[in-house]
């Protein structure tokens, strides 16, 4: 290691003004959240306006685009349907996102009042609240999403590595080998003008 | 001009052309070899031979030869709503070595490659510090540096393998990822010039780091590891990085998940606790079978790919002589060793490692066999120093079910056909 002594002196205080202007991340406790509120009705139309487009007037996703709402119940299915309020821990983590990365392509652009009217929108399109809830920094960190306790810290060096240390079978480690899925088969591979067909036939050429 | 020059020359590169160019260049090639008339291409004077190339100020920055030109980044549309916040591939089935071209490096953005210039550019570090400081471009290049090679792999590379076999070729189904050495100073002598002191207790404390696009990318990183190897890195491969990889400044975070290796970063803010951001809750979280799902799976384990043959790169020159090479890596070490099957995991072979295994860095591997012209399920299997052994799908199928969406580390097989095509498959 180079010799550093404990300070370099280099940079410059940052000042208060900007760290209020980048430091805007939200924690599970509430800490972060300005001042501010804001209710389902209010959040219904600020949603229309700025969110709708992508996610839906029900927050139930456009297109491709992220659902926001539903999925209740599905984190054990075949096809889970991750939500604010199927999957997400933290309304912080809403608040949070929705204020610094939403909308998309217009991020940056939301007073506080919006960005807490549009989350208890949110929390109303997943049926958690009714039309009257007003969320604001005093209530957001007590609001507690239905999978709160559904993470649980990466187990893996218990679960798996433990168990799959070790010299491995070299010869006659099973007896069958056989084909049960073919990517040919789904065929959702980007090809470039037929490839397929042609990839087929060149090496035929080549064998004849 | 040869046969195979002139065809991709007038037919333009393209998947097609390299295929039916191969295999016109491999029976010219073969032909010549066997046959009693001279080759023209040596008994003949050919145009290169006699006139001139380009002068030296033809190319102040150049791009790899036209003939090569099916060597690119790929996206794959279905995959994402748009291509804004989406994904591409690395083309791993075409490269050799371990370093990754910056140029055709994969890259993933969540709010798009932002253009942000040196001078633009401002490192903040603020939260349990002494002194919350504010650092230019400038001031970063007078840190001490380091130099080190990392493999960067996206948490979903492979991801969608998860359910079966879906897309047809090692860049597809392995090519989020790239490898490079990176220059950079280490995140510990940052935070120390900004002074720990006020951060009491370090072994409870996290960094929050964000960069500076519109997404942000916020993610916590545990102190541990911040004062471990992470890098804030301004250089890869020897020239800056490129806008994609996050320049003029983004995070190195050996062996974890690409996610966290903030691009354009901003502030790096020392903390209580972690954020929990949505990069770290709503995504890169990994669903069980039951429903629970596990945060912060941040190492990525030991991996491989054969990278050749394989769907994108079969074998077009007959029996003989074949070089079965590919990939192997792992967040916690080193490789130490890979495996090599051609019969679908009955019989196993120990491959030629290039050179010996770095810490966190992809490792190639050579297995140079005399291939008989039959069928063969090709797989690779890594060992890294922890004594792990990658797993099959089945492994991980059954710890974790089938919507883990990232982290799939199993082992690949493809099925190389007596005509040297290959296909992505399952087997029992």
């Amino acid at each position: 290691t180079p010799a550093v002594a404990e300070n370099l002196g280099l940079g410059r205080v940052a000042l208060p003004e900007e760290i209020a202007a980048w430091d805007k991340d939200v924690s599970p406790d509430g800490t972060g959240l300005p001042p501010g509120s804001g209710d389902v009705l209010t959040g219904e139309e600020v949603f229309a306006d700025k969110c709708a487009s992508c996610h839906g007037d029900f927050a139930e996703g456009v297109d491709n685009w992220p659902k926001l709402a539903g999925g209740w119940d599905t984190l054990a299915d075949d096809d889970p349907l991750k939500t604010v309020g199927s999957y997400w821990p933290h309304l912080s983590t809403a608040w949070d996102y929705v204020n610094r990365s939403m909308p998309f392509g217009d991020a940056q652009s939301l007073e506080p009042d919006e960005v807490y009217a549009i989350v208890a929108y949110i929390l109303y399109s997943n049926d958690l609240v009714d039309d009257e809830f007003v969320l604001s920094d005093e209530t957001l960190a007590e609001f507690e999403l239905p999978n709160a306790d559904g993470f649980i810290v990466d187990d893996r060096l218990e679960t798996e590595h433990s168990k799959w240390v070790g010299e491995p079978c070299m010869t006659d480690c099973k007896d069958a080998v056989e084909v049960t899925m073919r990517a040919m088969v789904l065929d959702v591979t980007p090809q470039e003008e037929g490839a397929p067909e042609e990839a087929q036939a060149a090496p035929a050429e080549q064998e004849a | 001009m040869s046969k195979k020059t002139e065809e991709m020359m007038s037919k333009g590169p393209s998947r097609r052309s390299f295929l039916r160019g191969a295999a016109a260049g491999t029976a010219f090639v073969a032909g010549a070899a066997k046959a009693g008339t001279p080759d023209p291409l040596i008994t003949e004077v050919q145009p290169w031979a006699s006139g001139l190339g380009d002068g030296v100020d033809a190319t102040p920055y150049g791009l790899p030869i036209e003939y090569e030109a099916d060597v690119i980044r790929r996206n794959v549309e279905w995959l994402t709503a748009d291509t804004i916040s989406s994904i591409n591939f690395t083309p791993i089935h075409a490269l050799d070595g371990t370093i990754t071209p910056q140029g055709c490096a994969f890259e993933r953005h969540h709010s798009g490659a932002i253009d942000l210039r040196k001078e633009d550019y401002r490192l903040m570090i603020n939260g349990l510090v002494d002194r919350p400081l504010v650092f230019t471009y400038a001031d970063l290049e007078r840190f001490p540096r380091e130099n080190h090679v990392y493999f960067c792999e996206c948490a979903a590379n492979t991801g969608m393998e998860w359910a079966g076999a879906q897309l047809n070729g090692a860049q597809f189904t392995h090519g989020m990822i790239h490898n490079m050495e990176y220059t950079g100073v280490p995140l510990r002598t940052i935070l120390q010039e900004a002074g720990l002191a006020a951060a009491g207790d370090l072994s409870d404390k996290w960094v929050f780091v964000e960069g500076a696009d519109a997404s942000s990318n916020g993610r916590s990183i545990p102190m541990e590891k911040a004062l471990d190897d992470v890098l804030v890195a301004f250089k890869a491969n020897g020239e800056a990085l490129r806008k994609e990889h996050g320049y003029p400044v983004r995070l190195v975070v050996p062996g974890w998940e690409g996610n966290m290796w903030v691009k354009w970063i901003r502030r790096i803010e020392v903390m209580d606790g972690p954020v929990e951001s949505r990069e770290e809750t709503s995504k890169y979280t990994d669903t069980l079978a039951d429903g629970t799902s596990r945060k912060w799976t941040w190492e990525m384990d030991a991996k491989s790919v054969v990278t050749s043959p394989s769907p994108q790169a079969p074998i077009t020159h007959g029996k003989g002589p074949l070089v079965i090479t590919g990939l192997a890596w792992s967040g916690r070490g080193a490789i130490t060793r890979v495996d090599v099957s051609t019969d679908g995991g009955k019989n196993w072979q120990t491959a030629r490692l290039a050179k010996p295994g770095e810490k966190m860095a992809l490792t190639r591997f050579y297995l140079d066999i005399d291939w008989g012209g039959e069928e063969m399920f090709l797989q690779s299997r890594a060992m890294d120093e922890t004594g792990y052994v990658q797993p099959t799908k089945a492994q991980l199928r059954e710890v974790r079910g089938l919507n883990s969406i990232y982290h799939n580390n199993c082992i690949q097989t493809w099925w190389v056909r007596p005509s040297g095509e290959a296909e992505n498959v399952e087997v029992s």
